[in-house]
């Protein structure tokens, strides 16, 4: 099992630079320090935050990591957690808290790119003089492994209970019927609907891969340790050393151990997860590339989480920088073009060190001539963009007529036309036979609105022959299918394929990030070629009062008289 | 007819030249009333559903007084703009329109309804 584990990598946030504590200690200590600066308080704090830094920029690297090796091809490759469905070992551990959401993100965080944070951290923290990051890893797989050790331990528990007096003392016990049976077929569907519980709660592959601070899961933990340790001691006072015979009891206190664990279970669950739905913040979203905004109400959630319905939704309206860029230089290129001028003069070119004081000399010269125009240019930008504008309708008006008259050239085969075979077409064909007295138009609009690079023929066709096969009449394809992916000029980044593989996102903040929202928090999300601009507010607290109001109390009179002196 | 006559007799017509002040133009009264105005608080209006276009206030030596329009008449049109049933701030528009130097009213005044009433019944 350890094995296994080390495979998946990196227990990304976990306890910063431990020594290999007894066991008692790591699981009150490794999961503790590892996750939440309240649990864990022997470790020096100051030392703590400075490694937390590290472990943040080390974040940060193996975000990055991890956002390349998450999107790529998906592999999880041996995820234990699945092992849901694989017969024995981790993977029947009903309870593995800190592991399991570890499990599920460790996971996608594959080698490769882990290995490029394992090295970042390793120098981070050579050159802080950091404990090294053999240490680092091992008490990362050592949290992981304790948290899996004491989910099978608690797992076992009510099994060993019941087996043990039946191994040690089988003479002595009192016989027990069908209260026995009974109780131990509540404990096995117990223990089975606990099993499929964590495995749901804890193996799921979490939308938002990232590291967080699992203040939650430490705690549900120690819960659970202290739970079963309880139960041992007691088990060990009162019944192995007595030798108890009332096999029934024994058998119920088994049962009270499942139901405790259940209970810790429906604990994680509201923790967890309800608790996350509440919305408590609002994040907007702004995208840099062109300003759009967007609002999202997200409740307590670590910085992984929102980038996860953030990012989903907001990549539609996705626009690229450059395309953004490339308007923008056209509508001031009147000051451009003025500007330009002083440094492309050729009489200056080849002058050495005049040169640059002629350029100097005469873009300051540029430069006013351009504040004067500065003065216009906003006439300049309206006109400019009206124009625009009424070249892209005429495109689409275009566009649309040509696509209704393309259209009204094919039409469904009947069953009982009489029809060359020569003549008969599949969609494919028949969309390349209407592309072609469309095409102009569609190329001419494509190139007004500044969309080529984003459709390629191919996806046109492919369109078309969507279109084409679902009957769908050429309005429809003016506005919802032909439309809304050419006309509107809008969503040009949609889930394709092939652009959206690497879904590799990197978050930068000021903050660490491992902590939770808050409010004013600002964060970037970062993209090659754009970034979201996220911040976050508190959603009020809205404190209503009730007031009655008859509905015979509502009577009006008319305004008084008022005077106007003309 | 002669009915029709005594009513006509109650208006008068009078003609008000504004006075350039600065950039506006005044004519030297204030009014009152109007469709959305409260009717029951008219000092001026003998009937107190009359929501009508009172005159309310004349300033001295102003061109309202000039002309001979005196406090509470009641003003039934302007320039052949009907008065009696309009908004507070529609009066006040078509008395204060920027491209007229004169505005003919037609006012009813309760002295004149007074006398003519008498008149009749004596």
């Amino acid at each position: 099992k350890i094995e296994s584990l080390k495979v998946t990598v990196d227990f990304l946030k976990v306890p910063l630079g431990l020594k290999k504590p007894p066991l008692k200690e790591a699981l009150a200590a490794v999961p503790g320090s590892g996750r939440a600066k309240p649990l864990g308080a022997e470790r020096p704090k100051p030392r703590r935050s400075d490694t937390m830094d590290n472990e943040f920029d080390g974040g940060g690297g193996v975000g990055v990591g991890f956002w390349r090796g998450s999107g790529a091809a998906g592999r999880r490759p041996e995820v234990p957690g699945k092992g849901g469905r694989r017969s024995r070992p981790p993977s029947n551990l009903p309870f593995r808290p800190g592991q399991d959401d570890n499990w599920g993100e460790t996971t996608t965080v594959v080698t490769g790119t882990s290995e490029h944070s394992i090295s970042h951290d390793d120098i981070t923290r050579i050159t802080k003089d950091m404990e090294d990051s053999a240490h680092l890893d091992c008490s990362r797989h050592l949290g992981v492994s304790l948290a899996g050790a004491l989910a099978l331990l608690a797992f076992l528990t009510p099994l060993a209970f019941m087996l043990l007096p039946q191994l040690l003392w089988r003479e002595e016990l009192e016989p027990c019927g069908t209260p026995c049976e009974g109780l131990f077929i509540s404990v096995a569907f117990k223990l089975l609907i606990l099993l499929l519980g964590s495995w749901a709660l804890f193996f799921r592959r979490p939308k938002a891969f990232f590291p967080r601070v699992f203040v939650f899961r430490a705690l549900l933990m120690v819960l659970v340790f202290l739970l079963v340790v309880s139960y041992w001691l007691f088990y060990g006072v009162r019944i192995l050393d007595s030798r108890d015979r009332n096999y029934q009891g024994l058998v119920q206190y088994a049962v009270s151990l499942v139901d405790a664990l259940l209970f810790v279970h429906y604990l994680a669950v509201v923790l967890l997860e309800l608790r996350q739905l509440q919305p408590q913040f609002t994040l907007k979203a702004v995208r840099s590339a062109d300003g759009a905004s967007r609002f999202y109400n997200v409740g307590h959630l670590r910085y992984g989480g929102p980038r996860g319905c953030c990012r989903a939704g907001f990549v539609r309206l996705g626009r690229l920088e450059s395309w953004v860029e490339r308007n923008l230089v056209k509508f001031s290129q009147g000051k451009w073009k003025v500007l330009l001028l002083g440094r492309n003069n050729p009489l200056q070119q080849g002058q050495g060190e005049n040169s640059t004081n002629n350029s100097t000399g005469q873009s300051r010269a540029v430069i006013a001539a351009a504040a004067r125009r500065r003065d216009n240019s906003h006439n300049e930008y309206y006109y400019e963009e009206a124009e625009h504008e009424r070249r892209v309708r005429k495109r689409r008006a275009r566009l649309v007529v040509a696509v209704e008259e393309a259209f009204t050239h094919i039409k469904r085969l009947q069953e009982d036309d009489q029809k060359n075979p020569r003549e008969i077409m599949d969609p494919r064909e028949a969309a390349q036979a209407i592309f072609a007295s469309m095409a102009r138009a569609m190329q001419k609009y494509l190139r007004t609105t500044k969309q080529q690079p984003y459709h390629t023929m191919e996806s046109i066709l492919q369109h078309l022959e969507f279109c084409i096969t679902h009957d769908m009449t050429p309005k429809v394809r003016g506005r919802g299918g032909d439309g809304s992916r050419y006309l509107t000029a809008g969503p040009t980044i949609q889930y394709h394929k092939d652009r959206w593989l690497a879904k590799q996102w990197t978050l930068v903040s000021e903050e660490p990030v491992t902590n939770g929202l808050k409010d004013g928090v600002v964060f970037v999300l970062k993209r090659q070629d754009f970034s979201l601009v996220v911040s976050t507010k508190k959603i009020p607290f809205f404190k209503l009062s009730e007031e009655f109001v008859d509905p015979k109390s509502h009577k009006f009179v008319m305004r008084l008289q008022s005077e106007t002196s003309v | 007819s002669y009915l029709i006559f005594f009513f006509s007799s109650f208006q008068q017509r009078i003609e008000i030249h504004k006075l350039r002040q600065g950039d506006n133009l005044i004519l030297g009264f204030s009014i009152g009333g109007g469709i959305d105005q409260d009717p029951t608080q008219n000092p001026f209006s003998e009937d107190k559903t009359d929501k009508g276009i009172y005159v309310t206030r004349v300033t001295e030596g102003g061109p309202a007084e000039v002309a001979g329009l005196q406090i509470g008449d009641k003003i039934m049109q302007v320039n052949g703009w009907d008065m009696t049933m309009v908004t507070h701030d529609q009066a006040r528009k078509r008395l204060t329109k920027r491209n007229e130097e004169v505005v003919r009213l037609l006012v009813t005044r309760q002295s004149l309804q007074k006398a003519v009433q008498q008149s009749m019944m004596s």
